[in-house]
């Protein structure tokens, strides 16, 4: 075994980065919905797997992996939206339960209708020729998509910080997620509202998938596994804080990459013990609202 | 009103009837492995429930209680040889422990941080039988936990033969429906309705809410850890995966299915969800859509569980 | 896009009655009741999940040996029956599976599983019913003791003798610098131990050796250490998505420079999915490739028969060993004239067979086939179509002595 050196260490960081990017993403769709509809959506992974399949029939389409880019994640807010339209919009108000189980009861249909149209095998998913091969970042070579990666999660971020701070809507969002009574005596109309903000979510998580497409490929089952992880991202930052999933989401990121340094085979676990020790320290996590849920 | 007079005056009397339905019972089932399956994750479930459903706790690292029964018991027949009835009884008691400990360091949050909590830590329990396979068997599981023959009072009966092993699994499970039903009309049962209704008030009148909830836990993981221990002799092995948390999301999809809060809800559940697998599976390998089809119309159109829907009279 | 080569494949009940009524419709009416009911073989696969693909070929080629067996006149006109379950890839559902086979069903023969865990739970249960079964999945375990029992077979290569051969092919021809990335359970370890005994000799240097834990999805975390470590041969002793993943991202980290990935199993089925790209210049061991019927006259009847099924598709690994398995069994009741336990397993024990890729026997002290193995390399051009994926560049012979020895696996030799 060879000792660490800076350079690799620096490496380290750098693929934390990039894994918590994508993280990031799904956490903060999941906090959006949960900040907004209480809604714990297990279904998160799904939309994330669809992401990447649309991105594979939008790639089929145009031949371009920039339209596949902004029709993806199009595509899997449109089912999103269409599925808080008819199945979890009769659910609000009705405790956190009901939504949790009617979400993985929608998860195993998504994935189910996946496996019937594209095969239980999974499908290569190559990386665009622009962003292909490695790239020397000063301390070692690094795959450029991987940075692009990170670019398009700070972009995004941008963008959603904008919209929620800048916009109207974004004021109305984050006043419904306040105090949606409020809200709806002021004569808005919440239930758009709902269906903007489930839309929204499962859309970055829909373009998370993407990204993730040509890392690993697309398989009907990559959305199960990364869905305990984000999860563990969106407690840790504190439910329904979107600061809380960015800073979550880039200390998992780093944990499971300096984890691979010492004992890779404990990576998994190490992201669900430190959970365990944010929550028993800190039970709401880095920026929830104590008491929220209880 | 007259059914909830019927209801009423067959309550004291609910753990003999759900008896006598587990004593008839796999008459009516395709084969035997799958009823005494549906008995032990009925067990778990009930296990689960009476966290969840009496004192409104939702747990998701109940696979640490089964499967921390379940290893308790094949390590002790496996690696120290010893009779099946000690087997049971580690099993038992390594699922109160368990949840003695994840309960000691959970109970201080709420909701869902709760969830989170005990999931988490269920998740490290994991990790460690994952990581000790002189013990465990490591990711190939435990395997030989082979318990041929009982003998009982100078009676020998095989349980490799299905419906003995059915009616050996049953008579602890009958036993644990007893014992529920029991706590659930002493004080403590009272208790625990109190806190699930109104926490500030049951604490004005003097219960010790974090008290209530950890012996709560613990009773329940006493349920679930028997119900892994049955689960290691029925089938022979203990698989990692017991412990893994989907495990634990099964419980809650049972209780939720059957009807949270009611006394044979669980079983009900589990019935449900795993003959729906068995039947669907053998049809199509798509089984999948069907069983999330069915959850998604359970919430939509029977919100208080099949059972619980039952017992009201009426779907929302 | 890959081709999808797998028709889809549909378990209804109905077939399944209907397969075993004309089983005891078609037999002829002198030969006594008893005989009438059919040769039942139980065979739970990973119908659903992440290894579905490679189950449900392993389901079409089982059936291809029970037709094959039934269009042969069955065993004195005693029809065989292949009834097919989903394990889901758990050895508690395996378990309940077994159980009902066994029980309900009543079954003479087990064959199945694709993981070493399920495989070890059939086996736990079929054992202790005194049922054959013969596995058709990777594992040094299966055939030692205290999980090998009398009535275990194993169809399927161990581990030991996979990694070995791979080994000894590589560590010859790429250099002697290894680093070892693993899956951490007992698969892995397994293989790495076989590369390990056959590198011994050779005189390998282990630079690294790091386990991921299974099912990792991104392994961008060891990249950048193995590529620092610049080894000649990087051993990839994982399995499916996994290995489809750490292959592709060893490419990305652009590892392919100055290192050769070398791959223990290196399936059929993960090629097509993963793309030539990614598989380019990767080298792996296989116990069947379906090209090898260039030379190898059982291949070319067997692929014949398949794609004469299968709308001219070939066979995968895995699903050939499906296809070996079942009809091991079959060959051993009709050796035996009968399917009591005993009998079949003293007909199976040192059976001689060539059913599809050349000379087999299944060893007397632990019931492990005793077969060759092939080394490929993954093709990225000059393909002739979709299924033309690999180059075989050597072939490792059935020899006894690559299998771990009787007294290492605690028989009595």
């Amino acid at each position: 075994m060879s000792g660490v050196s800076p350079d690799l260490l620096a490496l380290q960081v750098f693929a934390g980065l990039a894994l918590g990017a994508v993280y990031v993403l799904l956490a903060t769709g999941m906090s959006l919905i949960f900040g907004m509809l209480t809604v714990v959506n297990f279904a998160h992974g799904a939309f994330y797997m669809l992401g990447a399949y649309l991105g594979l029939l939008a790639l089929d389409a145009t031949g371009n992996f920039w339209a596949a880019l902004v029709l993806a994640p199009l595509g899997a807010a449109a089912i999103g939206m269409v599925a808080e339209r008819t199945l979890i919009r009769r659910l609000y108000g009705r405790g956190i339960d009901y939504p949790l189980l009617l979400t993985f009861g929608l998860a195993y249909i998504l994935v189910e209708l996946v496996r019937i149209a594209f095969g239980t095998q999974g499908l290569p998913f190559d990386t665009p020729d622009a962003l292909a091969g490695a790239v020397d970042i000063g301390v070692g070579y690094f795959p450029l998509y991987r940075l692009f990666v990170i670019a398009v999660t700070i972009l995004v971020l941008g963008a959603l910080w904008l919209f929620l701070e800048r916009t109207p809507y974004g004021l109305i969002i984050r006043a419904g997620a306040r105090d949606p009574e409020i809200v709806r005596v002021l004569g808005i109309d919440v239930a758009r509202v709902w269906l903007v903000v489930f839309g929204l979510g499962t859309g970055i998580a829909g373009l998370a998938g993407l990204l993730a497409a040509p890392l690993q490929g697309a398989s009907p089952e990559m959305g199960n596994s990364i869905l305990a992880e984000a999860f563990v991202v969106t407690v840790v930052g504190g439910m329904g804080s979107l600061l809380g999933a960015v800073a979550a989401g880039l200390l998992v990121g780093l944990v499971v990459s300096m984890t691979a340094l010492v004992a890779p085979e404990m990576e998994q676990v190490a992201i669900f013990a430190l959970m365990a020790l944010v929550l028993l320290v800190r039970p709401q996590g880095f920026f929830g609202r104590a008491g929220l849920m209880s | 009103m007259r059914r909830d007079a019927w209801i009423a005056r067959l309550t004291p009397h609910r753990a003999a009837l759900a008896s006598l339905f587990l004593l008839v019972f796999p008459l009516f089932m395709p084969f035997k492995a799958i009823a005494v399956n549906i008995l032990i994750q009925g067990l778990f479930a009930l296990g689960f429930n009476l966290l969840y459903g009496y004192l409104g706790l939702l747990s998701f690292g109940h696979a640490a209680l089964l499967g921390g029964g379940a290893y308790a018991c094949g390590i002790v027949i496996v690696r120290f040889g010893m009779p099946w009835w000690i087997g049971i009884a580690s099993g038992t008691l390594a699922g109160m422990l368990v949840a003695a400990a994840i309960g000691a360091l959970a109970i201080r949050t709420r909701g869902i941080y709760f969830a989170m909590v005990t999931l988490a830590l269920a998740q490290c329990l994991y990790f460690v039988a994952y990581q000790a396979v002189d013990w465990t068997g490591g990711e190939n599981g435990l395997r030989g936990v082979n318990v041929a023959g009982i003998s009982l009072l100078g009676v020998h009966l095989d349980i490799v033969r299905p419906l003995v092993r059915y009616y050996f699994v049953a008579a602890f499970v009958i036993a644990a429906l007893f014992v529920l039903s029991r706590i659930l009309a002493s004080p403590f049962g009272a208790a625990m309705e109190a806190i699930r209704e109104n926490e500030t008030r049951a604490r004005a009148c003097g219960y010790d809410i974090a008290a209530s909830r950890w012996l709560a836990f613990v009773l329940s993981g006493g349920f679930c850890g028997l119900a892994g221990a049955l689960q290691a002799i029925h089938l022979g092995i203990v698989p990692v995966e017991t412990l893994y948390y989907t495990t634990s999301g099964l419980a809650v999809m049972m209780t939720l299915l059957g009807g949270m809060g009611t006394f044979f809800g669980p079983f009900i559940g589990a019935g449900v969800f795993l003959l729906l697998e068995e039947v669907v599976s053998l049809w199509t390998v798509h089984w999948q859509l069907l069983v999330g089809a069915v959850f998604v119309a359970c919430v939509l159109f029977f919100p208080r569980g099949l059972w619980g829907t039952l017992l009201a009279g009426h779907a929302r | 896009m890959a081709e999808s080569f797998t028709p889809p494949i549909r378990l209804t009940r109905r077939h399944l009655l209907g397969a075993s009524l004309t089983g005891i419709v078609l037999s002829r009416p002198a030969i006594p009741r008893a005989q009438e009911s059919p040769i039942r073989i139980g065979f739970p696969v990973p119908l659903t999940g992440p290894y579905a693909t490679e189950a449900q070929d392993q389901v079409r080629c089982a059936q291809l040996a029970v037709d094959e067996f039934n269009a042969s006149g069955g065993l004195n006109g005693r029809r065989a029956e292949l009834l097919a379950r989903d394990d889901k890839l758990n050895p508690g559902e395996a378990a309940t599976r077994t159980l009902e086979l066994i029980e309900k069903d009543k079954v003479d023969f087990i064959v199945g599983s694709l993981s070493a865990s399920v495989q070890l739970a059939v086996n736990n249960v079929a054992r202790q019913r005194n049922v054959i079964y013969n596995s058709i999945s990777q594992s040094d375990q299966i055939d030692a003791l205290p999980d090998w029992s009398r009535t275990t077979f194993h169809e399927a290569m161990t581990p030991h003798m996979t990694a070995g051969a791979v080994g000894r092919y590589a560590f010859g021809k790429y250099g002697k610098r290894v680093v070892f990335l693993s899956a951490d359970y007992a698969y892995g370890a397994e293989m790495v131990a076989g590369f390990k005994a056959a590198g011994a000799p050779l005189g390998i240097e282990v630079l690294a050796e790091l386990k991921h834990p299974l099912g990792t999805t991104d392994f961008s975390t060891l990249m950048p250490r193995i590529a620092a470590l610049k080894p000649d041969i990087l051993c990839l002793c994982n399995f499916g998505r996994d290995q489809q993943i750490a292959v592709k991202q060893a490419t990305d980290f652009g590892l392919k420079r100055t290192t050769r990935i070398v791959i223990p199993v290196i399936l059929y089925t993960a090629r097509l999915a993963a793309g030539p790209q990614a598989y380019e210049g990767v080298v792996g061991g296989t116990s069947y490739y379906w090209g090898i019927e260039s030379s190898v006259p059982s291949a070319k009847a067997f692929n014949d028969r398949y794609r004469h099924a299968y709308d001219g598709k070939v066979p995968s690994d895995y699903g050939a060993l499906g296809y070996a398995g079942v009809r091991a069994v079959l060959a051993g009741a009709a050796r035996a004239g009968t399917t009591a336990t005993d009998k079949v397993v003293a007909a199976l024990e040192g059976m001689k067979y060539d059913f599809y890729k050349g000379a087999e026997t299944y060893r007397a002290c632990d019931h492990q086939a005793v077969q060759s193995l092939f080394i490929v390399e993954s093709k990225s051009k000059d393909m002739s179509g979709p299924a033309d994926v690999f180059s075989v560049l050597a072939t490792d012979p059935a020899n006894e002595a690559s299998l771990l020895s009787c007294s290492a696996e605690g028989h009595a030799s």
